[in-house]
């Protein structure tokens, strides 16, 4: 089959291009990242970051035929039709609208430190108990869809909010991320959070186009975690 | 060559469950603490981590003991865990778990408000009296993604200085002591060396020395490598656990909680096998026993699938809400990777290499030890150099793994490290001086792959190795295929030594980074293959045909494997518990 790959080396190309292979998959349903492997067999110089290979590390989001997603989790078959029979070519291009480091590697820190704005951690400053902090399995249900994140970018480099304010506006993950300790029975910080989030750009530049929701690998919903933050912040400001 | 050098009071070269237990230590109490680590942290080993961490923190059953818990540990371990080690880790542990609950890591409820326990294989109460116990604690099936993201948020709140994305290469040693490490930074390749009083390897495990493993792509087994190099010895490294329930084909794993909530096992004639095997705790019993169950099943012609090459993991009974509350991981993988939905039908599974029992023997701080004969006599400290999580041997799993027991060890370990090197700093510790000599030393390697003009390519050498670590160092083992393996990779290291490295840019170069793993992996397998041949009998998870059984006269004891002569000893195992009295040595049954 064909494979179409975005090539970028700083040190020797002056532009980026579009380099094709031919791979032999034997007419195997692979995942793109065995696609990728088996490329990087012939061509070492390809670069691209994996580790699980399983879809829970977060670590090879990258752009497959237009559309985010994790390469080691997506199969030919779904990439786009016609890709696994080798009517048409596999292209695969970093994630867009970050800094490509190299080839399909990208600079993540602009994603990181939004992350970090929102204090992804629980905020609790009363005395521990000697055991555990007890919570209901209602209320430790309120965090899931939201503490599975892998921060994988999929989502927010899918966002034409992200690519116009990348600066002010803080993305779905970050905003999932703030949703899933506000969500949390046990954090306290729940005021502290919202005044952070209560400007015109850290949350109010999401336009529900909710392409974070459609391409998100572990069917996440971050636009209903920013309603909810929504709801929060309007309830407060009442 | 002159280099770039940084000073921290502490390295942590690791940002797995342990690595960052420790830093998130030090850096808490003020220490100034780099986090070195080849993949952004959550990014680690410890993420994929399913079923859940082991400890008796008594929410499913109040009279829960973690005596009992020691006690399964060292029957688990076929009695070469050592038990000093072990009552440490199971009577701190409930003080480390509950830390992490504080921390903000989202277990699983119970209806009281408490942490949820599943039954885990090996699992028993009141001293294998009482039934089967439910102590594994759950975040659903995704307890290790939850305990590694609350750590990195606790280290990120504590100011642990993160260099992410660099790849340590390896320790810089001023005589006996250690002084850093040298690392490079993958983004830039920029060269570093990192100077500090304590370095700790938290590098984990080293799956990837074998074909077929559940372990993710970055286990190359770095710290191996590294302390192998310097000359610092590995022990009991022949112990790999290969897990019952990797998908077949392609090695993912699902979790032992399948059959901790139900799930069992049968054979093509549908037959709930492990009934035969282990009558008691059935499918329930140590993993190793597990493992060789459906091995021989397979060999004897009732495997499933048109080559009968695998078994079946039956969990449709248990229902769909069950299994999409408690292993909705599970249910994605085994869409995914298995062509299956637990819900309708079965998984294929088969023994799959998992877990590296065996590393870098410690004392229960993390210190890494040496022989002062090399491959005998009496255990030193290493000035300078600890290890923590899977790297380490401390022992606490012996010859086999329980399973839930890895995740305790990484808290409970990276903890003790993070405690002792605080007061060793707060006393004063030595930093060792490196002369542009051992710096050069540090570095030799790296510079041999640069000047490299042709040969094999990284990818046909790695291929070569893991296949013949596959063929002869699997589930069951023969003397002679052992002695052919051996060889097989002695002649590796030569052909290694000759390997080229076509790609010598600077930005983000994966290329030389495989290249530096490889070094890495040919170090683990070639310990492991001299130490496996050496070890005349079978236990826990060592199963030789051509020595049937465990021989407590003769192997009731660590081996140790010394890279500087690649002669194979034999260490004391402690039994010698301060609280409570020696677990003897039995017959073990499930
Ligand atoms: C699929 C799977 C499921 C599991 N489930 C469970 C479970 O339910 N319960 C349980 O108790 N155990 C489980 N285990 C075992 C357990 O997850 C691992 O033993 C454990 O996570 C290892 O943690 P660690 O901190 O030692 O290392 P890791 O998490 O593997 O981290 C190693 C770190 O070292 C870094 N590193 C390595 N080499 C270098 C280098 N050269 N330079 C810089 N950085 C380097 C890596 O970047 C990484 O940050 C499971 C294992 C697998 C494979
Ligand atoms: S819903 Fe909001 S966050 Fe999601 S893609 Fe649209 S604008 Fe971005
Ligand atoms: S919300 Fe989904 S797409 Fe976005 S970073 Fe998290 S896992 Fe990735
Ligand atoms: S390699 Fe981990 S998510 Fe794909």
């Amino acid at each position: 089959m064909k494979v179409s790959i975005y090539r970028y080396n700083p040190e020797t190309d002056k532009e980026p291009y579009m380099k094709e292979y031919d791979i032999d998959t034997q007419g195997k349903d692979l995942m793109v990242l065995d696609v990728l492997n088996l490329v990087k067999e012939k061509d070492p110089t390809l670069g691209y970051r994996r580790s699980c290979r399983e879809g829970v590390c977060g670590s090879d989001g990258m752009n497959m035929n237009g559309k985010n997603g994790l390469a080691c989790i997506t199969a030919l078959s779904t990439v786009a039709p016609g890709v696994l029979e080798g009517r048409k070519p596999l292209i695969l291009r970093p994630l867009p609208g970050l800094p490509v480091v190299r080839d399909l590697v990208v600079d993540m820190t602009m994603f990181y430190n939004q992350y970090e704005k929102v204090q992804p951690y629980l905020q609790n400053d009363t005395p521990a108990p000697a055991i555990e902090r007890l919570q209901s399995p209602e209320e430790r249900e309120k965090i899931d869809g939201l503490y599975e994140c892998i921060l994988c970018a999929c989502c927010s480099t899918s966002c034409p909010s992200f690519w116009w304010n990348p600066e002010k506006f803080l993305g779905p993950a970050a905003l999932l991320q703030s949703y899933r300790f506000l969500a949390d029975s046990r954090d306290l910080a729940t005021d502290e959070r919202l005044s952070k989030l209560d400007d015109p750009f850290s949350l109010f530049r999401c336009r529900g186009i909710m392409n974070c929701v459609s391409v998100c690998p572990k069917g996440l919903n971050p636009t209903r975690a920013i309603g909810h933050i929504r709801e929060m912040l309007l309830e407060r400001g009442v | 060559m002159s280099i770039r050098t940084v000073t921290f009071d502490a390295i942590v070269v690791g940002g797995g469950g342990a690595g960052m237990r420790a830093s998130l230590q030090m850096a808490q109490s003020g220490f100034k603490t780099a986090l070195i680590s080849k993949v952004f942290p959550t990014r680690s080993h410890t993420v994929s981590a399913q079923g859940g961490i082991t400890c008796a923190i008594a929410s499913s059953d109040p009279n829960d003991d973690w005596r009992w818990h020691m006690y399964d540990t060292v029957k688990g371990s076929d009695y070469i865990g050592d038990q000093d080690a072990i009552e440490y880790m199971c009577s701190v542990g409930p003080e480390a778990v509950f830390e992490l609950e504080h921390m903000g890591l989202p277990f699983s409820r119970t209806e009281e408000g408490r942490i949820y326990q599943r039954p885990f294989g090996g699992q028993s109460k009141n001293f294998g009296e009482g039934g089967q116990a439910a102590r594994t604690c759950a975040a659903a099936d995704r307890t290790g993604h939850a305990l590694l993201h609350a750590l990195y948020q606790q280290n990120l709140k504590n100011g642990t200085q993160f260099y992410s994305e660099w790849y340590a290469i390896d320790l810089v040693t001023v005589g006996d002591k250690v002084a850093g490490v040298i690392a490079c930074c993958i983004e830039t390749g920029e060269v570093v060396f990192f100077k500090a009083k304590a370095t700790v390897f938290a590098t984990g495990g080293a799956g990837r020395i074998y074909s077929s493993t559940t372990n993710a792509l970055i286990n190359t087994g770095d710290g191996i490598g590294m302390a192998l190099r310097t000359g610092v010895p590995v022990q009991d490294i022949e112990m790999w656990q290969f897990h019952p329930t990797g998908i077949a084909g392609a090695g993912v794993l699902v979790t032992e909680g399948c059959r901790g909530e139900g799930g069992y096992l049968v054979n093509k004639d549908g037959e709930r096998f492990m009934e035969r095997y282990a009558p008691n705790a059935k499918d329930l019993a140590g993993r190793d026993v597990v493992a060789r169950a459906m091995m021989m099943e397979i060999l004897d012609g009732r495997g499933c699938g048109p080559n009968g090459d695998h078994v079946y993991l039956k969990m449709d009974h248990l229902g769909e809400e069950v299994l999409h509350s408690r292993l909705p991981g599970i249910c994605e993988l085994s869409i995914t990777f298995g062509h299956a939905d637990p819900v309708k039908e079965p998984i294929p599974v088969v023994p799959t290499c998992h877990y590296m029992m065996g590393g870098v023997p410690t004392n229960i701080h993390g210190q890494a030890l040496r022989l002062s004969g090399g491959h005998e006599g009496e255990a030193k400290q290493i000035d300078g150099l600890f290890a923590v999580g899977e790297v380490a041997c401390v022992s606490v799993h012996g010859a086999n793994r329980l399973g839930g027991n890895s995740l305790l060890d990484l808290v409970v370990f990276g903890r003790a490290a993070g405690l002792y090197i605080e007061d060793a700093l707060r006393q004063g510790m030595e930093q060792a001086e490196p002369t542009a000599d051992d710096l050069d030393r540090a570095t030799a390697r790296m510079r041999r792959w640069e000047d490299s003009t042709g040969g094999e390519s990284v990818a046909e050498l790695r291929n070569a190795l893991q296949s013949t670590m596959q063929n002869a160092f699997g589930v069951f083992r023969k003397g002679d295929l052992m002695q052919d393996g051996v060889k097989k990779v002695a002649e590796l290291r030569e052909r290694i030594a000759n390997g080229h490295l076509e790609d010598k840019s600077k930005a983000f170069n994966t290329a030389r980074i495989e290249a530096l793993e490889l070094d890495n992996l040919l170090e683990v397998a070639e310990a492991t293959a001299i130490a496996a041949e050496g070890r005349n009998e079978s236990r826990g998870a060592h199963s030789r045909y051509d020595f049937p059984d465990r021989d407590d006269e003769n192997w009731l004891c660590h081996s140790i494997f010394d890279p500087n002569t690649k002669k194979l000893g034999k260490r004391d195992v402690n039994f010698k518990p301060k609280t409570v009295d020696t677990f003897q040595p039995k017959v073990r049954t499930y």
